[in-house]
């Protein structure tokens, strides 16, 4: 099997994939029941479609996402990229390579080596230690003991795990385990990365940090990555492209905005609907420059002339590497400069709880309405990006443009 | 009327003298042999325990049960089991009918995992397995001496033989159910890092039934025990003859010793057999709880930096 020039760009493709699960699955290909729908095939021949002449092509480093309801055939499809489901018909190449035709020899290979796959519940080795879980792969595939276990630290390392080598899964939370699943899939370094549903399991907070490790980690290894989940936010979130799927047909593949903006039909329609966009939109897609800024050095004196000149009451101090430290209030500046004071600190500030920029408007709503102030919206270091102001978050839900 | 007809009989048992027949005509030889060598192998088990000193074997016995039970306690009250088998005069035929017992036993374990492994692989041979080990388990145990008799004559051998057809189904089952119950997720997922089959087997399948494995080797271990017993009524000398005479000729007194001699080896192999089964456990969630500590620690001094 060389791989084929053309194919160069192409980490994975799918033709006219079926699977249909039950006695005789061939019988569901003939024309006379091949184009009923689901129910009625499996009323007439007691045959369940799991997937429906599935067409995909997945490109080299990208971030690929398959969603749709639960039943539409999401993890049966990329099982069938192992052929940890066997397909009834159809072809399939990954990395240019015709999995379909592969001898049981090749095919234990090709899992060795070249794809590696991360499971919404774990699949730890409860008997092995976190390090020899992360190595499991590395060991399959015949590696040396010391070699391995270098590679899988590195690869624990790269998951915020190190330290955590000795212990068994069992006393690990969900999230760790995760992040075990997730370096035992990176120790061997493979070409394409398949994840189905990994985080669904996980605490909503638990998760959208490892959504966004998970983004980091891609742009910093550049892996294909075919992402399985039932979550429109998380969808929109990770994806370079998206697959929407029902009853094992693929819908429509489209990037993100268009999913959004030019569903294909109702079902698509009906997803994009469901996740409002108070769940879908987030404090960095509506925030915005705060309209004034005063620095801690700059001193009350000069604080009150600038105010005086904007003709404002109030602003958001922050320090030289732009670290949020409060809000300062005409009255305060006003004092501190009577007291002939040089600075500005920040017991001085009236101290307004940040948010991260990626918390859901949703969340927002409560804290948004009780304040006169806007929210200020800071990073992990506590660097102050934007600012969101409730008239944003109005807009964004009246008109569903993150940008109104 | 209301009787069965006299002229509906469809008679098995004379069919059944006729394979039997058939069998010892044709295979024989084969049963001889194989007599021979187990005859072999059980004088030299029971030579190798007579060999040992008897209080080297009530010491050792103490500290294996301490060391697997974990309680001073438990040892010496092992120890003071064995020591009144001695004490009642069966130190000798409590040799003999352990030697049948470790004999029966390892052979129950040797054919019983690898039956029981097939039969998780496979629903053909499970299907065809599981009728037969009810059919096992719920014949009155003396039928199996029967054609033990015949195969093998009077003596030990047939008793072995009796005593492994007995006591065999409950490691072939517990190791299929071990296997069958590990979860799919993570069988699904060591496939997917490409295990064949022998590494599902070894890797995984294997060490997670093993809690399962142990038990079925313990309930075994404890029905070939019960069989020895009954084996002696086909000429297998010990404590079941003991008990047997002793019911022969009314003689209470000796019953009861006999019999009680018969328990107490039943509670130190079960105690011991039940305690390795769970001593790998129990290192694992004591070292769980040290983990959990850490984790708390760990997530507490994130919450507090
Ligand atoms: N082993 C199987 N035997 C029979 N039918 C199956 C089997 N596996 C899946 N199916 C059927 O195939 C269809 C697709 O299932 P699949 O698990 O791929 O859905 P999914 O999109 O992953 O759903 P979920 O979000 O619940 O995980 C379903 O109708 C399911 O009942
Ligand atoms: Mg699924």
């Amino acid at each position: 099997m060389p791989p084929n020039p053309t194919e160069s760009g192409i980490a994975v493709r799918a033709n006219g994939i079926w699977k249909v699960f039950g006695r005789n699955p061939e019988r569901v290909l003939e024309p006379k029941f091949r184009d009923l729908p689901k129910n009625e095939l499996q009323r007439k021949t007691g045959c369940v479609v799991g997937l429906r002449d599935v067409n995909l092509e997945v490109k080299t480093g990208e971030l690929f996402v398959l969603m749709g309801l639960s039943g539409s055939g999401k993890s049966t499809m990329i099982r069938t990229l192992l052929r940890l489901v066997e397909p009834t018909a159809g072809t399939l190449h990954v990395d240019g390579k015709d999995v379909s035709a592969m001898s049981h020899k090749e095919l234990l290979e090709f899992r060795r080596n070249l794809v590696s796959m991360v499971f919404q519940s774990y699949g730890l080795l409860p008997h092995y230690t976190v390090l020899e879980n992360a190595a499991y792969g590395l060991r399959l595939r015949g590696d040396e003991k010391e070699k391995r276990e270098a590679r899988a630290m590195e690869a624990l390392n790269m998951v915020g795990l190190a330290g955590w080598e000795n212990y068994y899964p069992t006393s690990l939370s969900g999230g760790m385990q995760q992040r075990v699943g997730l370096a035992r899939a990176l120790a061997k370094n493979p070409d394409i990365l398949l994840m189905d549903e990994p985080f669904s399991g996980l605490d909503p907070l638990i998760r959208r940090q490892m959504q966004d490790e998970l983004v980091d980690l891609q742009s910093d290894i550049g892996k294909t990555i075919i992402f399985v989940t039932h979550d429109l936010p998380e969808a929109l979130k990770l994806g370079d492209r998206i697959a929407i799927m029902r009853d094992g047909e693929v819908v429509q593949v489209a990037e993100p905005e268009e999913i959004l903006s030019n569903p294909h039909d109702e079902y698509v329609r009906a997803f994009t609907r469901d996740a409002s966009p108070a769940r879908v939109y987030t404090a960095s897609t509506v925030m915005e420059e705060p309209e004034m800024l005063l620095y801690r050095w700059q001193g009350p004196l000069t604080a009150r002339n600038e105010m005086e000149r904007q003709k404002r009451e109030w602003s958001f101090v922050v320090d030289r590497r732009r670290t949020y430290l409060g809000v300062a209030t005409r009255d305060v500046i006003e004092r501190l400069a009577k007291e002939k004071r040089t600075t500005v600190e920040k017991e001085d500030l009236m101290y307004l709880e940040p948010v991260r920029p990626d918390v859901v408007i949703e969340d927002l709503f409560g804290v948004v309405s009780s304040e006169s102030y806007p929210l200020p919206v800071t990073d992990d270091d506590g660097k102050l990006l934007g600012v969101v102001r409730p008239r944003a978050i109005l807009n964004a839900l009246s008109t569903g443009e993150a940008d109104a | 009327m209301r009787d069965f007809p006299d002229w509906i009989r469809f008679p098995v048992a004379d069919s059944v003298d006729r394979a039997m027949a058939w069998v010892l005509t044709n295979l024989g030889w084969f049963f001889d042999w194989v007599g021979e060598v187990g005859l072999q192998i059980l004088i030299a088990v029971e030579r190798t325990l007579l060999f040992i000193p008897w209080w080297l074997a009530v010491i050792g016995v103490g500290v294996v049960a301490w060391r697997a039970i974990g309680r001073v306690r438990s040892g010496i009250a092992m120890a003071v089991l064995l020591f009144m088998v001695g004490a009642f005069g069966y130190w000798a035929h409590a040799m003999n009918t352990l030697s049948v017992v470790i004999v029966a036993v390892a052979f129950s374990i040797t054919v019983g995992i690898p039956l029981g492994i097939l039969m998780a692989w496979n629903n053909v041979v499970r299907n065809m397995l599981t009728p037969i080990l009810d059919a096992m388990q719920t014949m009155p145990s003396f039928v199996y001496l029967i054609p033990a008799l015949m195969l093998f004559g009077l003596g030990r051998v047939p008793a072995t033989f009796a005593t492994v057809i007995y006591a065999i189904p409950p490691v072939i089952r517990l190791t299929n159910v071990g296997i069958r119950e590990v979860s799919t997720s993570v069988i699904e997922a060591s496939t997917a890092f490409g295990a064949s089959r022998w590494n599902l087997l070894f890797d995984v399948q294997l060490p997670l039934a093993r809690p399962s494995i142990m038990v079925g080797v313990n309930q075994t271990t404890m029905m070939a025990l019960a069989m020895v017993v009954i084996g002696s009524m086909i000429g297998n000398r010990g404590l079941g003859m003991e008990v047997l005479l002793a019911i022969n000729r009314v003689n209470i007194g000796q019953g009861f010793e006999a019999g009680i001699s018969i328990v107490f080896l039943a509670i130190i192999i079960d105690r011991i057999t039940t305690a390795f089964a769970r001593a790998k456990k129990a290192k694992e969630a004591s070292g769980e709880e040290a983990d959990t500590d850490a984790v708390e620690e760990e997530s507490t001094s994130k919450a507090s930096a």
